[in-house]
């Protein structure tokens, strides 16, 4: 139980009429990097944003149950404390165009007008980058514009920005999607780095990343959890024919 | 079908057809010592070649859909125990070609009814029997049938145990068929072998359609394992 990071009791998400979620329960540990995959549309993306209350900002959406951040109640929480504690990287990197790399780490305190020393920043900067295996390509030009960087540099900036408010856990919308092959090697390798501090949840179509990079995959079919197991069962002997269909590659 | 699904169809014949060609082997075999028929014997000799090439291909193939496919579950497993199962085969064909290059190599024929009073042919029946039951569990992915080597294993095991004394007796018998009784003792080795592959090969099949892992497993055990 300790060791439960994030649970979901009894979780359901609607779009106005359409029950997207159905009870899903599902218990993640600390410093596991856990995959959702599941075909378009299945809900494992909504899932994940109502881990951190995204999928509330959506008109006529909403989401019933109880979702626990080290047992606390994410719903009762205050939605900016459950985000810096529940960062969040997107599919496609989005630094802030009009901030430079530097800014694009602390962002997050600029934006919500925390104070911090020039001392404190640099600090946070240079531990945030480093985190994200981008310190040593961009330390000689943090006052360019995050924008100038690669794809694959743009999205380990936006993962330093999710690092630098210290959260708990960092969910990932399909990271790598908009990456080439290097850039997503790259981006692969840091999760090995990042679990140590962090709990990930991925959310990828990518069937063959799921299984190298994660500890745990659940399979999300029409709003179910179908199946949450270690990735080297759920890829050698799933137990669910839905499961076996979707990773081979039969699903009609 | 989608495209890995008929590259395995594809390879799960070939895999019958190398099964086949190895049963076809084995009573070549056993048929050149009966009769004590060389050219059958020879034949078998050459075939051997051919079994030899189906293990390369079927070995590259499976290399080749492990590297573009990169299959997972039900596929993943078929393709590892058909990687065993194909070395499993070419051992067998390996003993029914050891046992054809003794009937080239040997100068008198085999006394059928030492064959007989031994249960040397019993047991070379029963072996070719276990061989074509184990293709058929593969091809239909029958686990109750291939669980039902694990026993038909035994029954050759029991023979093979009992084989020194039936031959220590034909020997005593008739002291100068030493030679070609020794022999006979050498073909009840190479048939208690036939019957351990067959049980390697069951053991796959059931890996391959169970994801259950029966290897090593003590042999009462491994009877009852998954069973319903």
């Amino acid at each position: 139980m300790e060791n439960t990071v994030v649970s979901a009791e009894h979780i359901n998400a609607y779009y106005g009429d359409n029950h997207a979620i159905k009870d899903v329960n599902i218990k993640i540990n600390r410093n596991e990097v856990i995959a959702m995959m599941g075909p378009s549309g299945c809900g494992k993306t909504t899932f994940l944003r109502c881990i951190n209350r995204m999928h509330e900002l959506i008109p006529n959406a909403r989401a019933e149950g109880v979702m626990k951040l080290d047992g606390e109640d994410v719903y009762k929480m205050n939605v900016i404390y459950v985000r810096y504690k529940i960062g969040m990287v997107f599919q496609r990197p989005n630094p802030f165009p009009n901030l430079s790399i530097y800014e694009n780490v602390i962002a997050g305190y600029l934006l919500n007008g925390i104070k911090i020393s020039k001392s404190d920043k640099d600090f946070i900067v240079e531990k945030s980058l480093t985190s994200a295996a981008l310190w040593n390509e961009v330390k000689d030009s943090l006052h360019k514009k995050g924008t100038f960087l690669s794809g694959g540099q743009q999205q380990r900036l936006c993962i330093a920005r999710a690092i630098a408010m210290e959260p708990e856990v960092i969910l990932f919308d399909e990271p790598t999607s908009a990456l080439d092959p290097i850039s997503t090697s790259s981006v692969e390798a840091l999760f090995h780095e990042l679990k140590a501090k962090y709990t990930l949840i991925i959310v990828t179509h990518n069937m063959q990343q799921a299984a190298r990079v994660s500890d745990k995959t659940a399979f999300f079919y029409v709003g179910e959890l179908v199946e949450f197991d270690d990735t080297k069962t759920m890829f050698t002997s799933p137990k669910d024919t839905r499961t076996q269909n979707y990773i081979t590659g039969r699903f009609s | 079908m989608t495209p890995i699904e008929i590259e395995i169809t594809a390879l799960k014949k070939e895999v019958i057809n190398m099964w086949i060609l190895v049963q076809s082997q084995l009573n070549k075999s056993k048929e050149a010592m009966v009769r004590f028929d060389k050219d059958l014997a020879r034949e078998v000799l050459i075939k051997e070649k051919r079994v030899n090439a189906f293990e390369l291909k079927i070995d590259r193939d499976c290399e080749d859909v492990l590297a573009l496919h990169c299959p997972v579950a039900v596929d993943l497993r078929f393709l590892l125990a058909a990687l065993k199962i194909n070395t499993n085969l070419e051992r067998i064909g390996d003993i029914a070609a050891s046992i054809a290059a003794y009937v080239v190599d040997s100068s008198v024929n085999f006394d059928v009814a030492a064959l007989e009073s031994t249960s040397l042919l019993r047991m070379y029946d029963e072996a070719v029997n276990i061989v074509t039951d184990t293709r058929t569990a593969f091809e239909k992915e029958d686990t109750v049938l291939a669980r039902s080597m694990f026993k038909r294993d035994e029954v050759l095991d029991d023979i093979n145990e009992n084989a020194p004394v039936a031959i220590a007796a034909l020997i005593k018998e008739e002291p100068n068929i030493i030679h070609e009784a020794l022999f006979m003792l050498s073909i009840f080795r190479k048939l208690e072998r036939v019957g351990d592959h067959s049980k390697n090969i069951a053991e796959e099949i059931i890996f391959y359609v169970e994801a259950k892992v029966l290897k090593h497993l003590e042999s009462s055990k491994k009877k009852l394992e998954g069973e319903e």
